[in-house]
C-alpha cells in the first residue's frame, strides 16, 4: 500500500496534487484496493465550480460503485481522457496515470484542512 | 457471524473478507477480474461452505419433496440432481435450491445460506400433515465448488472412481482424497463445468490442500464470492434476493422450465400458479445490455422512453468475459420482448440499454 508523501488526503480517500493555483485529484491506493476492478470513471462535471465535499464523479468497480468528491472547492476544468478507453489506469497508477480531475482552487486555504500522508495512514489504519 | 472451516485459511492466502449472507466470507483474493477470466479458462476452486444441506427422509420424503418444490422430484432416479425453487402461499418463491436423489427415501436438499433458517421453518411447517423425517445438517458439512474447464481433470486424480464423463447434474458418493463417503456432484454456478464437493466439516482441511496440490499443475486458484456473482450473471442464472424472492412467482422470475403443472402432482401454490400461466404475467424478469455508458446496479429503475418507470433492475455488473455491463430487471412484460429499447436510470440520468436474450455469455 503506497501513501505518497507530497499529496494531501481527504476523509473520503480522495489525494489531491497542488500546482500552484491548480491541483489534480485522484483516489488513493487504499481507496482503489478496496473498490476493486474499475470499469467505468463517469465525470459530469467537466466546467462546473463546486464546493468542497461535492460529488465531481462516479467511479465504477465490478462490484460496487461509489461517488467521489472535492477534497476542496473548485472549478473543474478538465477530465483525464485517458480514464475513458483504460479505467483501470486508476488501480494500476492511482497516484499517477490514474489521476481523474484537474481542478482550479476557489480558496488553497481550505487545503489545510485535508490530511497529510501521515495522518492519512493513521486514519486507514495504516 | 459465522464461520466456515476455512475463514482462517482465506486470510492466510490474503482474501478480501466480508460478511454475505451471515457468514464471514472471501469476495476476492488476487482480483475480481483475474479470478473470473481463469475460472473461464483454467479452474478455481469456491468456499462454499455457507450453502445449506437439508435431508429430506423416510418414506413420505418424496411426497414432501413434491408438495414443497416447483418441479417434478418424481422424475429423478438415484444420484440424479434437479434444480428447483419452493414456491411461497402467496405468489412468491421462498428460496431456489438442488435437489439430489440419494435413494428413494432420502433427499438432499441445498439452499441458499442466507434462507437456511426460513427454509428449515418453512419445511418443518408444511410436513406436519405429511411426516417426512428434516435433518438440517447445514452446520455439519463443508462445500468446494471447483469450476473451470480444467476442474474435473483435476479432480480425477483424487480419486479412482471415474468421475471426467460424468453427466451433468448427477452425483456420487465415493473416496476423494482419501475420505470416505464424499458427496460428488457434476454441478455448479458459473457455467464454466467442473463440479461441487460435500464432506464432513472434520475432513475440510485435508480436502482443500489436497484438491490445491492436484491443481497445481493446472493453475488452480482460489476464487472469491464476487466472481462467482459475475460468472453466474453471464449465464443469466438467477440469485435469491435478486431476480427471485419473496414476492416474485417462479414465472415471472424466468423459471417456468422448473415449474411442472403435471396431474400426478400437487403443490404449494399451483392453482394460483396455473391461473398466473394461463392468463400471462404481467411482468417478468429479462436480461439487457447497456447502449448508453454505464454500469447497472440492482433496485436501479427502468424507465420506457417517456420516463415512465417501467420496472426495475434485478442484478447487474460490468461482464469481465462478456466485456460490457449486463444485467436483468423485472419489467412490464410488453417491454420484454428481445430487442426492446429501455432506459436504465443511473444517477438521474436515463441510460439506453437493450433486452437481449440470456445467457449474456455463450463461450
Amino acid at each position: 500500500m503506497k501513501i505518497l508523501e507530497n499529496l494531501k488526503y481527504a476523509k473520503n480517500h480522495e489525494w489531491i496534487k497542488v500546482e500552484g493555483n491548480e491541483a489534480l485529484i485522484g483516489i488513493s491506493d487504499f481507496a482503489q484496493h478496496e473498490l476493486g476492478d474499475i470499469v467505468f470513471v463517469d465525470v459530469p462535471s467537466v466546467g462546473e465550480t463546486l464546493d468542497k465535499n461535492e460529488a465531481f464523479g462516479s467511479i465504477e468497480a465490478v462490484k460496487t460503485v461509489s461517488d467521489v468528491y472535492m477534497p476542496v472547492g473548485g472549478e473543474v476544468l478538465a477530465f483525464n481522457e485517458a480514464l475513458e478507453g483504460e479505467p483501470a489506469l486508476i488501480n494500476s497508477d492511482p497516484y499517477g496515470e490514474g489521476w481523474i480531475v484537474r481542478i482550479k482552487m476557489t480558496d488553497p486555504a481550505e487545503l489545510n484542512d485535508l490530511m497529510d500522508a501521515t495522518a492519512y495512514k493513521a486514519e486507514i489504519g495504516l | 457471524m459465522k464461520y466456515t472451516v476455512y475463514a482462517k485459511k482465506h486470510e492466510e492466502i490474503g482474501a478480501k473478507m466480508v460478511e454475505f449472507a451471515g457468514f464471514y466470507m472471501p469476495i476476492q483474493y488476487e482480483g475480481l477480474v483475474i479470478e473470473h477470466e481463469h475460472v473461464r479458462k483454467a479452474v478455481g476452486v469456491f468456499d462454499v461452505s455457507h450453502m445449506g444441506e437439508i435431508y429430506v427422509r423416510g418414506p413420505k420424503a418424496l411426497e414432501l419433496v413434491q408438495w414443497v418444490s416447483s418441479n417434478d422430484a418424481s422424475v429423478l432416479t438415484d444420484g440424479k440432481i434437479q434444480y428447483a425453487c419452493f414456491p411461497n402461499t402467496t405468489g412468491g418463491i421462498v428460496d431456489d435450491f438442488l435437489v439430489y436423489r440419494i435413494n428413494k427415501e432420502e433427499y438432499l436438499l441445498v439452499v441458499n445460506a442466507s434462507n437456511i433458517e426460513k427454509d428449515w421453518n418453512w419445511l418443518v411447517e408444511q410436513n406436519k400433515k405429511i411426516g417426512a423425517e428434516l435433518y438440517n445438517a447445514s452446520d455439519e458439512i463443508s462445500q468446494l465448488a471447483v469450476q473451470g474447464p480444467l476442474a474435473l481433470k483435476a479432480m480425477q486424480k483424487l480419486t479412482d472412481e471415474p468421475i471426467e464423463n460424468m453427466e451433468y447434474y448427477t452425483f456420487k458418493y465415493l473416496t476423494f482424497a482419501g475420505v470416505p463417503n464424499v458427496l460428488f456432484s457434476t454441478t455448479g454456478y458459473t457455467g464454466a463445468g467442473g463440479c461441487e464437493i460435500y464432506f464432513k466439516n472434520e475432513d475440510a482441511l485435508k480436502i482443500w490442500d489436497a484438491v490445491f496440490e492436484a491443481g497445481k499443475e493446472f493453475d488452480i486458484k482460489p476464487i472469491g464470492l464476487g466472481a462467482r456473482d459475475t460468472l453466474r450473471l453471464e449465464m443469466g442464472f438467477c440469485l435469491y434476493g435478486h431476480e427471485i424472492n419473496d414476492s416474485i412467482s417462479p414465472l415471472e422470475g424466468g423459471l417456468g422450465w422448473i415449474t411442472k403443472f403435471v396431474d400426478h402432482k400437487d403443490f404449494v401454490n399451483k392453482a394460483n400458479l396455473l391461473q398466473q400461466k394461463q392468463e400471462g404475467v404481467k411482468r417478468k424478469v429479462v436480461g439487457f445490455e447497456m447502449i448508453d455508458r454505464g454500469i447497472p446496479r440492482q433496485d436501479y429503475e427502468v424507465l420506457d422512453e417517456n420516463n415512465n418507470v417501467i420496472g426495475h433492475v434485478c442484478s447487474g455488473t460490468q461482464g469481465p468475459s462478456v466485456k460490457k455491463p449486463i444485467g436483468t430487471a423485472l419489467i412490464k412484460t410488453e417491454y420484454a420482448k428481445v430487442g426492446t429499447e429501455i432506459y436504465i436510470k443511473i444517477r438521474e440520468k436515463a441510460l439506453k440499454a437493450i433486452t437481449v436474450k440470456m445467457p449474456f455469455y455463450k463461450g
